[in-house]
């Protein structure tokens, strides 16, 4: 459609960001990042507060750079509306024109668009989200889910190389989320580029096959999800671990390489897990071994903030 | 222009609930118009003063206010707008159908009343009904612009609209005789003074004045919110 112009565009959908730092007043929401995001799917994932949104709108063309420049196919983003021909864009708010049904407001996105026979358009991507049944009724009807689906086929309608999702999966529930997620994985096979945020690895791993990693504005880590996943399950872990006879497992845990550091404390043992897989297979033996009981064995540090910290860490050594 | 924006936006302002808040003044100044015909019958100072303190002074910044602010700022707050900007389509584009789908709203609804409630006191006396609805008219247009313009530069377009047009017009332009050179309010009214001959109202600003700052004020302002909206960004909850 827009092969008319220069070669550049001939190149399809990939999203540069070059140095990109976006800060309001004092506070800094990114920093520095660069990226590049080609066809497939690529899931951004970090933290709530990590600076996903931040990112997500200055790839959408709703917010400068501070510094640095964000590109598509070698075009500028911000201030070119013209981009919008190939990006389809799934905003995280909630909120949409109510007043509106399902269908007049796909169909309105369609003429939006300008194009060619917008009613086909409309029902296709209506089909695609399967919302063709209910699209005559009114958005404010709808539930958080349907909300959610209507808004990816207005984002769908023109057909876009690029798809920007922003935590397209919240308020979802597990069927629709399962759709959705088909849905995403199929458009990304078909070789767009579909970029989504989301703070659960779970969502991420199960769709996209590239992860960025957003921790506190920084870009931590970047790569294949088997990777990044591998690289999670090799951090060091801290256990909390209660028995019978703290004093004595401490001893003989010490003594063994899986762990780096034990200290006996009020609540109990506390073990520096560096070899994951090891350790798991010990401690019951040596439990056994012993003659001491465990009465509680318990990971200390498994929420996603201590894995996306030890991840920045691993990535600026 | 764009139809669509247009369509959407018509679908909000005018559906539902939305479309008494701006029906009310309008109802209001003819039934004042009314109560005061059926007590004194007809008559043109009452006419004059109606149309001078109510219809231009109150009705019509209010309406400007309701409708200027209602075609962009609540989307701009829940994001909705989204949907819109998101489009292949120049934001100046989308600046002028919000400006049109508001000024024809006020224009519509001020006009209307405003040539009923005169004609109810003053019948075709003096031109006073044809001159203060050709000032109701303009006025409103311009009210819509910078209205407009308000509800794009600060999320609260409300209060400091309602400031503007309480402290500014109403005090500041009542004793400041400089101050109403640069009143929207005062130019309503070069143009209705300008159709009407009646000997019960003056004006102070020559129309060679208030016709240039209207068309000035109007276009500066939508040309202005064009402007913003180009550079609207989003700020993560994030």
């Amino acid at each position: 459609m827009t092969t008319t112009s220069s070669p550049v565009t001939t190149r399809q959908g990939v999203l540069e960001l070059a140095q990109v730092s976006r800060w309001y007043g004092n506070v800094v929401a990114v920093n520095d990042v660069t990226m590049t995001i080609g066809p497939g799917v690529t899931g951004l994932l970090g933290p709530n507060g990590a600076g996903k949104s931040t990112l997500l709108h200055m790839m959408a063309g709703f917010l400068a750079p501070s510094n640095g420049t964000a590109t598509l196919d070698g075009r500028r983003i911000w201030h070119n509306h013209e981009i919008y021909r190939q990006i389809g864009l799934v905003p995280e708010k909630e909120a949409v024109y109510g007043f509106l049904t399902g269908w007049q407001f796909v169909l309105s996105s369609a003429r939006l668009h300008g194009l060619p026979s917008p009613a086909d358009a409309a029902r296709r991507a209506l089909d695609l989200v399967e919302m063709t049944d209910a699209s005559g009724r009114r958005i404010e009807t709808y539930s958080k889910g349907m909300r959610q689906r209507v808004k990816v086929a207005a984002a769908l309608v023109h057909d876009p190389q690029v798809l920007l999702l922003d935590e397209p999966f919240n308020g979802m529930d597990p069927r629709q989320r399962l759709h959705l997620m088909d849905l995403v994985r199929r458009m990304g096979e078909e070789g767009r580029t579909i970029l989504f945020s989301s703070h659960i690895l779970e969502e991420v791993e199960r769709v996209a096959h590239h992860i960025e990693v957003l921790v506190a504005g920084r870009h931590a880590a970047s790569g294949d999800y088997r990777e990044i996943r591998r690289r999670m399950a090799d951090r060091p872990h801290l256990f909390r671990v209660r028995s019978s006879d703290d004093r004595r497992l401490a001893a003989a845990l010490i003594g063994d390489p899986s762990s780096s550091a034990v200290s006996l404390t009020e609540q109990g043992v506390e073990v520096q897990v560096t070899d994951y897989a090891r350790f798991t297979a010990l401690l019951p033996r040596m439990a056994r071994d012993l003659a001491v009981h465990l009465w509680q064995v318990s990971p200390t540090d498994e929420d996603l903030e201590s894995v996306f910290s030890y991840l920045i860490s691993g990535s600026s050594r | 222009m764009n139809t669509v924006v247009a369509d959407i936006t018509y679908r909000a302002m005018l559906g539902r609930k939305r479309i008494w808040l701006l029906i009310l003044l309008p109802v209001a100044l003819v039934a004042l118009a009314a109560l005061l015909r059926l007590v004194n019958g007809q008559d043109e100072q009452t006419a004059v003063l109606l149309m001078k303190s109510f219809a231009i002074g109150t009705m019509l910044p209010l309406l400007g206010l309701i409708a200027g602010t209602g075609v962009i700022a609540p989307e701009i707050e829940d994001g909705t707008i989204i949907h819109l900007l998101a489009k292949p389509i120049s934001r100046p584009v989308i600046a002028v159908t919000k400006f049109v789908v508001a000024a024809s709203l006020v224009a519509v609804l001020a006009a209307v009343s405003t040539y009923a409630a005169a004609y109810l006191l003053a019948g075709s006396e003096s031109g006073v009904a044809t001159g203060f609805t050709l000032g109701a008219l303009f006025g409103g247009i311009a009210y819509a612009a910078v209205f407009l313009l308000l509800g794009v530069l600060t999320r609260h377009a409300v209060a400091v609209g309602v400031i503007y047009a309480l402290v500014w017009e109403g005090v500041v332009g009542g004793y400041v005789p400089g101050a109403r050179k640069f009143s929207i309010q005062q130019w309503a009214q070069s143009l209705a003074d300008q159709v009407s001959s009646s000997p019960f109202f003056s004006t102070e600003v020559t129309l060679g004045f208030a016709v240039p700052a209207m068309v000035i004020v109007t276009i500066g302002a939508v040309v202005w919110t064009g402007q913003r909206l180009r550079s609207l960004s989003l700020t993560g909850d994030d």
